[in-house]
């Protein structure tokens, strides 16, 4: 019996990161759904834009952006929200979004899971800088169309669309991102493919919630790599097991944990670093090659 | 490019020139990108006819850059008439839209979708929802209309929320007797698409139409006679 709790709460233990990941994604869409009974609406609206507890304006800044390059101007309860979500996520990490907020991430790490599971190996690279070209193209035409360019596919609004009021078309688009990412592409659509990533990628660049290594002695390094093997953006860990710096300051990294939850060594911890870059053993911390 | 000039170290490219050559290669995905793109989004299809905004709509391409689509109008409507687009539907993705003939605005006194909108797409300032502008009605079935036929269905007169200014019966003498001919005010209308809704005919013969298609327009010169 008590063994059996052991294996529970080391099972547990060795995907908390995961697991307080769902909760938190798993929250935030239901919390658009279903009410509490003394507050009410927890949340309405979607994830371009919505109202907590009645009160709290929330609004994406990149749709928020599209819209002000469209032409529009911008008003105030907007703006306010959109203000808000940049400064969270500028501050701790930008794309914390897409591990935590965004429902296309259980679809696309379900995906992986699949592709984990029956090991399927095809794989189409695509370059990392396409989600980026693709973000400068959704920019540039909502400026040129005046429409909100991105808006027309975005998988986030369309999967919360397809929730709430239960329509089908574009169900088929999400079973299409699906497949392109259990058969075509690794981690393409997030890792490759969406733009809304690569924004809060800027965003955050100079987010402070970094994965830090305390104790670097401990970490076997290259030997190891567990933590690269399960990152969904594995160059970001790469000067740590290079152990050429002991902070992943790459604002690609999306803040899952997916490392934690791995490093058996304990040398990797999450910590807001409000100190300023410091060299390791007096090697300087590499960004860019 | 890098591999090559590793490889090849007696053959090494000015670093200069590589990096022109990327900048150039970005530039050319962004103009053609842009280009394609561009046209792609204009070949959308025009928003239908059918589709009507909710009250205090912009005019449609500015509330199309606006609208950020969020739903909070659509959550807000307490008769649930409004929706998002989805791909299917005649409008752009994610717009919030009603079909008059499916179900009308209601003209809600304290308009509660307009004070919903964050972004102001739909008009804050619209505080009288007899002010709005979503369409204007017209009675497009001469053929079909009851009334018309000298009956007195008069169905649109009776159900219109502003009745008697924005629909009228007006009497007219011809042939057929004595026809109570209803017809729209377009400087009181609001569009709210009732009349279209309780039309008893198969298929409408009174609709909301964008002012645009809905209503004509004085010529050049002033028509008609001045004081003989």
């Amino acid at each position: 019996m008590i063994n059996f709790i052991k294996i529970i709460c080391t099972g547990i233990y060795s995907k908390r990161w995961l697991l307080a990941r769902r909760t938190v994604q798993l929250f935030i869409l239901l919390a658009f759904l279903y009410q509490l009974p003394l507050i009410g609406d927890i949340a309405t609206g979607n994830l371009s834009s919505s109202e907590w507890f009645g009160t709290i304006p929330l609004t994406d800044p990149f749709i928020l952006l599209q819209s002000f390059l469209a032409g529009s101007s911008l008003a105030y309860p907007a703006l306010i929200g959109g203000l808000i979500v940049a400064a969270f996520y500028a501050i701790f990490g930008g794309r914390i979004y897409c591990s935590w907020v965004c429902p296309i991430n259980m679809l696309t790490d379900v995906a992986y899971w699949f592709r984990q599971r029956f090991g399927i190996k095809s794989n189409l690279s695509i370059s990392k800088g396409l989600r980026k070209a693709i973000l400068l193209l959704a920019l540039l035409l909502s400026f040129s169309a005046g429409t909100l360019a991105w808006e027309i596919v975005n998988p986030i609004t369309l999967f919360q669309r397809e929730l709430m009021w239960a329509s089908i078309s574009g169900s088929l688009f999400l079973l299409g991102l699906f497949f392109f990412d259990l058969l075509v592409s690794r981690r393409g659509w997030c890792g490759h493919i969406c733009p809304v990533g690569a924004f809060y990628g800027f965003l955050g660049h100079f987010g402070r919630l970094r994965i830090t290594a305390d104790k670097l002695e401990s970490c076997a390094g290259s030997a190891c790599s567990a933590c690269i093997k399960v990152c969904p953006e594995p160059h970001v860990l790469v000067p740590v097991v290079s152990q050429k710096g002991n902070k992943v300051i790459s604002g690609d990294c999306t803040r899952c944990g997916a490392c934690l939850d791995k490093c058996s060594t304990g040398a990797l911890s999450m910590k807001m670093d409000l100190g300023h870059r410091r060299s390791f053993k007096n090697i300087p911390i590499v960004t860019k090659k | 490019m890098r591999n090559k000039t590793e490889l090849n170290p007696d053959k090494t490219e000015p670093e200069r020139r590589t990096a022109f050559k990327q900048i150039f290669r970005r530039f050319g995905v962004a103009v053609v990108g842009t280009l394609a793109g561009h046209a792609m989004l204009r070949s959308r299809p025009a928003i239908s006819a059918e589709i009507i905004r909710p009250p205090g709509a912009l005019p449609e391409p500015a509330f199309d850059s606006t609208c950020i689509r969020c739903g909070l109008c659509v959550e807000d409507c307490p008769y649930d008439i409004l929706k998002l687009a989805s791909w299917t539907d005649d409008a752009p993705v994610g717009t919030p839209f009603f079909v008059a003939r499916e179900d009308p605005c209601r003209m809600c006194a304290d308009i509660p979708c307009a004070r919903a909108c964050p972004t102001g797409a739909l008009d804050p300032l619209l505080t009288d929802i007899r002010k709005a502008d979503m369409g204007v009605a017209v009675l497009v079935g001469h053929e079909t209309c009851l009334n018309y036929k000298g009956m007195s269905c008069s169905i649109c007169w009776r159900v219109c929320p502003i009745r008697d200014e924005a629909i009228t019966l007006e009497t007219i003498k011809n042939a057929k007797g004595t026809l109570q001919i209803p017809t729209v005010h377009s400087d009181r209308c609001t569009g709210c698409g009732t009349c279209e809704k309780h039309c008893v005919l198969s298929e409408t013969a009174i609709r909301v139409l964008p002012r645009k298609l809905g209503l004509g327009q004085p010529g050049r010169n002033s028509a008609g006679r001045d004081k003989v």
